[in-house]
């Protein structure tokens, strides 16, 4: 395999049997990468793809010379542009880091010293590694942020850290790692934790940088739709060992071990919620919902509004989506359900009673059958209660039976083995905790389950079984979901109607059939086109439409729609008055100032 | 930008004035309630009751409560803290060597130990959980746990009645040379050392630690900035705010807190005159030190706290 054709150059970034310990505490070292061996071309951009614990990001690290505390290089040899990079001294490796090889990191929010303006940081790398003036460093930065279609490129840089939003400060930092031009650069997941509108301009800039600078890159993710687009090649990774090496088109379509086939199935969008739910009254009607913070203002409205009227409906025995993006008050508006966020103006019905907006005036009935999973499992879980004694508590505050028969019964309900009922939380698999935090709403046998995002934090596979085991429970108990995500795969997959929230208004409102059909409300229709897809030219179709635009963002106008600073199909009225509500022929209820004919 | 950095301190020296105010209220009704009464204390067991009344009227001790509190706190306004009840001589006259004594013994005190402790501090963080940092981790916890009377009495029995190094008193009326002054000021000195510098050391240690795992400084190290700049230049703006406020709690220590090590030393310093001066119920005495311990308290922290307002001024605008 690593026997390259005679006339083959030699492979930039070689990496033969590379193995990586690390220990917790003071427990003992266990490995967390064995054996692991690739080569990278110059020019080349290979995918380390593998879910959570793989070990992708400390071989990323390696690559560099760095291992976090607590993990150590055990074995193996790391060659990048001619670098014996396992022998290299403390000066070697400052010289080496930052100038021949130059890191992208996950969180761009967290990656940049907040004390320190932005240009500071983004032109340090030139500066300590000597290679050109500071004045020259500066025009080079602005010249990168240009590149990257930053807003204002000239004076962006004297901002700090708090004032960019996270998908600029992903493209800062990318110009940070190439203003000394390196020859490799490394992306961790760079694009994961934003939002998928916002992943797409970055993707753009990302892909530009490359056609321009020509680098040699490693691209750490997993997200296999991501791999499509920026890939050349692809190494798939589980528990620290190599799993499958080929072409991207290969992997992608033609995957030969079992563990790429799970992953790229669990990656293809595909229907789950097979029966529909029937057409059934409202379980729970939410009218006119006005949440906010900040006081109140002499007309008695919030300062700053998060949910400004939002009504919906959840029929009994459906499954109702709410998507958008981080900000748009989707978690606001599950926490006022909830009974935990309250609520300034409008009303809600549940089960034919009135819904107090306190969870303290509520029924235990209403308490009972409205139940909350949050999407963490790890914060919500009692670290000192094991899985048995958390259902118990349940059963026994709800009058439930209690026995042990009643949890391995909803142990069952999860798909959880009822040996797991007397280990604690620490001792569970990520989805296993998941399928707890289910189990332990399912035990107060609610009518109504709230998820806020329960599968963001996990793992393709897993959280395509999580999906899979809603859709059953659904089957079986009759249960109606309100499904919080943004993800549209996931929402797609599982979901009857469907709720798009933007700043804090119900932008559209429809079955899940309506949503494959135009007309959309512009914001729907970018949340659609933004969502990576497998295609491998569907990045470059997309640069192909529109070229690369700046950000268009702003002020919301007071009065009118809140959309219409980033809506491609603006009018003078949309910053004077509120946009109607009107309903397209496919049946979904659009909130926008264009008629059908003009959006579809 | 500049405008709002001065609002901000002027709110926050407000604060402190106001704090001032409630303390300055709560030190009087506070040591009006005290038990025991300064003319019995005074006239001693052979006092006959009209000799105890006498007296009390002429000290205005049998006035109203309110009343007495008025005229004190206009005297306050006007810099006059009383006439001391034991020795007659104004109050302010007698706290003034004595302060500066104090100041004194803590200035030199912070000279070594401020330093000390955030070398350590930072040292244990950056080696965090090398055997460095766990000998420095334990050293510093048992000297925190040893009582300080106890440091100071076994380091006058060891330096002092056996060594015969040094003398076991810091008389600080005869320095005349470098020599005398590092004799009476080494062990008193080190005695307080100890105690401010093990525990600045580790709050610095866990300030630090937090910094230094976060992904910034990983970044920073990744783009191949050295780690002496990685601190100078990236940690430090972050940690001075949470440092100071480190350094004012020790510190503040320094001036209220050494009474045991005065007393051990026999230092003449204010602790040890507040403590005589509650002994014989003098009461204007024992509310001038209470007060001037708690200006220096509140002086420290908001001091810190305008550190703070200052290194984040530059990011807080809008």
């Amino acid at each position: 395999m690593s026997l390259l054709p005679p006339t083959a150059p030699p492979p930039l970034i070689s990496v033969q049997n590379l193995s990586l310990t690390g220990h917790r505490g003071r427990g003992p070292e266990t490995p967390i990468v064995t054996n692991v061996s690739f080569n990278v071309a110059e020019g080349e951009m290979l995918a380390l793809i593998g879910e959570s614990g793989s070990g992708k990001t400390s071989i990323a690290l390696a690559l560099t010379g760095y291992a976090r505390q607590g993990c150590r290089i055990s074995g193996g040899t790391l060659r990048v542009a001619g670098h014996d990079v396992l022998h290299m001294n403390a000066r070697e490796l400052h010289a080496f880091r930052g100038m021949t090889i130059a890191y992208i990191a996950q969180n761009a929010g967290a990656a940049f010293n907040p004390a320190l303006p932005l240009m500071e940081q983004v032109i340090e790398p030139a500066l300590v590694h000597h290679i050109m003036p500071r004045k020259e460093a500066v025009e080079q930065a602005i010249a990168l942020f240009e590149l990257m279609a930053l807003p204002s490129p000239h004076t962006i840089g004297a901002r700090y850290p708090h004032e960019c939003s996270g998908g600029q400060l992903q493209r800062i930092m990318a110009a940070m790692a190439l203003i000394t031009e390196p020859e490799v650069v490394i992306f961790d997941e760079p694009t994961t934790a934003l939002d998928v509108t916002t992943q797409i301009e970055v993707l753009e800039a990302f892909r530009l940088a490359m056609r321009q600078c020509g680098f040699t890159g490693v691209y750490v993710t997993h997200d296999l739709a991501i791999v499509a687009q920026m890939a050349d090649r692809a190494v798939v990774l589980k528990n620290g060992t190599v799993q499958e090496e080929g072409s991207t088109g290969q992997i992608l379509t033609a995957p030969t071990q079992p563990y790429t086939q799970a992953l790229v199935a669990a990656s293809e969008p595909h229907t789950r919620n097979h029966d529909p739910a029937p057409a059934s009254a409202p379980l729970l009607d939410v009218r006119d919902i006005l949440v906010g913070y900040g006081g109140t203002t002499p007309e008695g409205r919030p300062v700053h509004t998060i949910l400004n009227q939002v009504s919906l409906p959840v029929l009994a025995g459906e499954t109702m989506g709410i998507i958008g993006e981080s900000g748009c008050g989707k978690s606001t508006l599950i926490r006022a359900i909830a009974g935990i966020q309250p609520w300034s103006a409008g009303s809600m019905m549940f089960e034919g009673q009135p819904l107090a907006a306190d969870i303290n005036l509520r029924s235990p009935q209403q308490r009972q059958h409205l139940q909350l999973v949050a999407q963490n499992a790890d914060l919500v879980l009692n670290p000192a209660m094991t899985v048995q004694a958390t259902l118990r508590r349940v059963l026994t505050f709800y009058g439930e039976d209690a026995s042990d028969n009643a949890i391995r019964h909803i142990l069952d309900m999860v798909r959880l083995p009822a040996a797991l009922a007397s280990r604690l939380p620490t001792q569970l698999s990520g989805g296993q905790k998941q399928r707890v935090n289910l189990a332990r709403a399912l035990a107060a046998r609610p009518r109504l389950v709230l998820c806020d995002e329960i599968t963001a934090a996990l793992d393709t596979v897993v959280a395509a079984a999580i999906l899979d085991l809603m859709m059953e429970l659904k089957r079986e108990l009759s249960l109606s979901w309100l499904f919080v995500t943004h993800d549209l795969h996931a929402l797609r997959s599982v979901c009857d109607h469907v709720a798009v929230l933007y700043a804090g208004h119900c932008v559209e409102f429809s079955t899940i059939t309506a949503l494959q059909t135009a007309p959309h409300h512009p914001y729907a229709r970018k949340l659609e086109a933004s969502v990576p897809e497998m295609r491998p030219d569907w990045l470059d179709n997309i640069l192909r439409q529109h070229g690369l635009k700046q950000d268009k963002s702003g002020p919301a106008p007071a009065s009118g729609c809140s959309y219409m600073p980033r809506c491609p199909v603006a009018a003078a009225t949309c910053a004077l008055t509120p946009p109607p509500v009107w309903q397209a022929p496919s049946g979904a209820f659009i909130a926008c100032h264009r008629t059908a004919q003009e959006l579809s | 930008m500049t405008a709002r950095l001065g609002e901000a301190i002027a709110l926050r020296v407000g604060a402190s004035l106001v704090s001032l105010v409630f303390v300055v209220v709560a030190v009087f009704f506070i040591t009006s309630a005290l038990p025991g009464d300064v003319a019995e204390a005074l006239l001693g067991q052979a006092a006959t009751p009209d000799a105890i009344a006498a007296l009390r009227h002429s000290l205005r001790l049998d006035q109203p409560v309110l009343l007495r509190f008025a005229g004190w706190a206009g005297g306050l306004l006007r810099g006059d803290f009383g006439t001391s009840l034991v020795s007659h001589q104004p109050v302010l006259s007698m706290v003034h060597d004595r302060l500066l004594h104090s100041l004194l013994l803590a200035g030199i005190t912070t000279l070594f130990a401020v330093p000390a402790a955030l070398l350590l501090g930072t040292l244990s963080a950056i080696f965090r959980n090398t055997v460095f940092d766990r000998t420095i981790s334990l050293l510093t916890l048992c000297v925190v746990s040893v009582p300080e009377f106890l440091i100071a009495t076994l380091a006058v029995l060891v330096f002092a009645v056996e060594l015969h190094l040094l003398p076991a008193l810091a008389s600080i009326s005869d320095i005349h040379s470098i020599g005398s002054f590092l004799a009476a000021f080494s062990m008193p000195v080190a005695t307080l050392g100890c105690v401010i510098v093990g525990q600045m050391a580790r709050m610095t240690r866990a300030v630090m630690v937090n910094v230094l795992s976060s992904s910034w400084v990983e970044m920073a190290m990744l783009k191949g900035v050295s780690p002496a700049f990685i601190i100078l230049r990236h940690v430090l703006p972050n940690v001075i705010a949470p440092l100071f406020n480190v350094i004012a709690l020790s510190l503040s220590y320094l001036l209220g807190g050494v009474v045991i090590v005065e007393s051990v030393f026999h230092y003449p310093g204010i602790a040890s005159l507040m403590v005589d001066s509650v002994a014989s119920r003098d009461i204007p005495l024992v509310q001038t030190c209470a007060i001037i311990f708690c200006a220096a308290y509140l002086l420290l922290t908001t001091l810190a706290d305008i550190v703070a307002l200052c290194s984040s001024q530059e990011r807080t605008r809008t």
